[in-house]
């Protein structure tokens, strides 16, 4: 008899292949100039469940350019092991030729001249095709949500977050989680989750007064799929209060709480659920960690720190499955459920060509009606840049350069402060820069760009606090952002050392002299989480900026040293 | 992120507390504890204790505390000025032998919750809760 692992790692090598010969495939029939709709969505279906996961989308309704990071540290477990491996590296991971689409889709590398060869990527219309067309073969798929879905566009923050709200329900979800969601008030979130039509999902999210799980999300949802009792749980973003403004949403509390998520898979196992499913927004690592350690849980689709893995990761009998983010990827996982128990898998990554994929003409049309009323001002071309605009890497990308440079110039400041996170589309040399394309690096509802005085001594704290949050090796005690983007100062930062031992050698660019801790600094940032923060919006901060120097370019970041990567 | 000189006080505070506080803190954990167990052996194991990984607020974090059997359970934050924060009893009708409170951290630090059986051993467990300044996630 074999066992279930037999059947899982059987499965495992079975996609493997069926992974490494699909991306081998696209990379001939790309340069065949061949690229179709039906390479993409090739799928041969497999067992009797199958599950849609979409992530992170940052409220990208259009197709994008999206450059995936150089600099993606893991620290101890998660030393050198994905998704912390980028490049080169990746590449041979998985068997990607360079120059091929994979390599487009999934590393940086060449990344302007590739996105010019292959397009741009992602469109909540050409996403709408690849589900139905998973659902053609499988009508009762379920289409899981893992949040990040109402914020980050122009159109987003204007309507409150009904544009996401409108266009997602075009594409009907079975269930969605959240982290960002929240940003816009716990009123305005209570009044979009209550309408609803599919389930919302949160087993930590909690009501903070009394320290009980909230009437307002559900823990699991059971659904019944192709004969297969399915629980499907949700986890929110646990540190929202500390990430985010907690003043936004105090009546709410989050927090990893493993040992709830154990008494919620045995519940729904005691009600019969034959197969758990965690739709995530843990981030990858906590998601490993949380695999290892609850009991039960069969496929974890996990979001929030933007991964893409064209394999899902295996941990003990669970599968995590990272999708990407911003509308570029969609992860489709096929399950054979069978006397109780999952069996066996066929997972695939499917990269999102917008050139490729034809978009759906109703989503599209839902889509047009969202922007319409904005479209003007959305359009306006404010300048040009020279130079790749990106953000996703640890400890800079050059949309942030570009940003703290527009803080320290407009706000005469002599040391600038970005938010480390990983939304954000990319600009390439030679496009305009319109108004949604600054809104897409920046839109939120704290968007108010500060001027402060801080010590030498502070900012100090500040960096190795946040240096902790990226590289504390319990996963636990991560929050699943990048390092602050610093504008004005350098800095080296030892990844390996405690709290409070990362950071030295702090250095005033502008003069070359260290910092010194006693003496005051002026710096402007924005994204303060603190509750009436004071100052114009950074969008505005950056428009003005970009507007004055017509064409921007953003010159090398040599700032940060980094030791023991 | 922006930072008034309430917080940043506070957090100065915070730092001067961990570089400075934990022997004397610690001194006076160690002491409550001696005084708790008169010196006894304290297992691991058989206590749960419930806490967030990071807080969500310092000023008030709660946690819960169980251990089947016990007749007394006591919560110590070890990095506090003042360590002791409650030591719960439980009589002999006691239907269940767990505790809820919230607790004030004055920074990173361990909670410890020691149970005192009903036989008269001890048990410990201990959880490390960060207290952070956040604002960067995403």
């Amino acid at each position: 008899m074999i066992s279930r692992r037999d059947f899982l790692q059987v499965s495992m090598a079975a996609s493997a292949l069926t992974g490494a010969s699909g991306f081998g495939n696209w990379a001939r029939l790309a340069a065949q100039q061949k690229l179709t709709q039906d390479d993409l969505l090739q799928f041969d279906t497999f067992g009797n469940v199958s599950l849609i996961h979409i992530t992170d989308i940052h409220a990208q309704l259009k197709p994008i350019y999206f450059r995936e990071p150089e600099i993606n540290i893991g620290v101890g477990d998660a030393k050198g092991q994905v998704p912390h491996v980028t490049g080169a590296d990746f590449r041979k991971m998985y068997g990607i030729n360079d120059g091929s689409p994979s390599a487009y889709a999934l590393t940086y590398n060449d990344f302007t001249a590739l996105a010019k060869e292959y397009g741009k990527v992602g469109g909540l219309d050409r996403v709408a095709t690849v589900i139905n067309s998973i659902r053609a073969e499988r009508p009762d798929a379920l289409l899981l949500d893992g949040g990040d879905t109402w914020h980050g566009s122009y159109t987003c923050y204007h309507t409150e977050g009904q544009d996401m709200v409108n266009v997602m329900n075009a594409l009907k979800p079975d269930a969605m989680t959240f982290h960002w969601e929240f940003t816009l008030g716990s009123a305005r979130v209570d009044e979009l989750v209550a309408g609803l039509p599919f389930a919302a999902l949160g087993q930590n999210i909690f009501d903070a007064e009394w320290d009980e799980p909230s009437e307002n999300f559900k823990s699991y949802e059971m659904f019944e799929r192709g004969g297969v009792k399915i629980a499907v749980l949700g986890q929110a973003f646990p540190y929202m209060p500390i990430a985010n403004p907690r003043w936004m949403f105090p009546e709410y509390s989050f927090g990893i709480r493993e040992e709830h998520m154990q008494e919620m898979v045995n519940e729904a196992k005691a009600e019969g659920a034959e197969l758990i499913v965690l739709l995530s927004h843990n981030g990858f690592d906590v998601d490993k960690k949380m695999a290892g350690n609850v009991e039960g849980i069969d496929v974890i689709l996990s979001g929030h720190t933007h991964d893409a893995l064209p394999e899902p990761v295996l941990v003990g009998e669970t599968i995590i499955i990272a999708s990407g983010s911003n509308g570029k990827f969609v992860s489709r996982v096929d399950l054979d459920v069978r006397d109780g128990r999952m069996m066996g898998f066929r997972h695939k990554l499917i990269p999102i060509f917008s050139d490729v994929i034809q978009p759906d003409a109703e989503v599209a049309k839902v889509i047009d009606a969202q922007r319409a009323p904005h479209e003007e001002a959305m359009n306006e071309v404010i300048g040009q840049t020279e130079d790749l605009l990106y953000r996703r890497g640890n400890f800079n990308g050059s949309w942030d350069d570009l940003i703290c440079d527009a803080l320290i110039s407009e706000r005469e400041a002599d040391i600038a402060m970005s938010p480390g996170v990983r939304w954000g589309p990319s600009i390439l040399p030679g496009q305009n820069i319109t108004r949604e394309d600054i809104w897409n690096v920046t839109s939120m509802s704290y968007g108010e760009a500060y001027r402060s005085e801080m010590t030498g001594e502070f900012i100090h704290v500040i960096l190795e606090d946040v240096a902790d949050n990226l590289f504390n090796t319990d996963p636990y005690y991560q929050q699943g952002g990048d390092m602050v983007r610093i504008g004005g100062m350098g800095y080296k930062i030892d990844i390996n050392k405690k709290q409070g031992e990362r950071i030295s050698d702090l250095t005033l660019l502008k003069t070359g002299e260290a910092i010194d801790p006693a003496k005051n600094y002026v710096v402007a940032g924005w994204a303060s989480v603190n509750e009436g923060t004071e100052g114009p919006q950074i969008w505005d901060v950056v428009e003005n900026h970009i507007r004055k120097q017509g064409t921007v370019s953003v010159a090398p970041n040599n700032s940060v040293t980094v030791v023991g990567a | 992120m922006e930072f008034s000189r309430r917080d940043t006080l506070a957090l100065g505070l915070g730092a001067a507390a961990l570089t400075v506080l934990p022997i004397r803190a610690l001194a006076a954990a160690d002491d409550a504890i001696a005084a708790f167990t008169g010196g006894a052996d304290v297992a691991e194991g058989g206590v749960t204790l419930t806490a967030p990984e990071i807080a969500e607020n310092g000023n008030t974090v709660p946690i819960s505390v169980e251990a089947e059997g016990a007749a007394e359970i006591m919560v110590l934050a070890m990095g506090n000025p003042t360590p002791g924060v409650a030591t719960f009893k439980f009589g002999e009708l006691a239907g269940a032998h767990s505790a809820s409170t919230r607790i004030r951290l004055a920074g990173t630090q361990d909670v410890v919750a020691i149970a005192k059986m009903a036989d008269g051993s001890f048990a410990k467990a201990s959880s490390t809760v960060k207290v952070t300044i956040g604002g960067c996630g995403g």
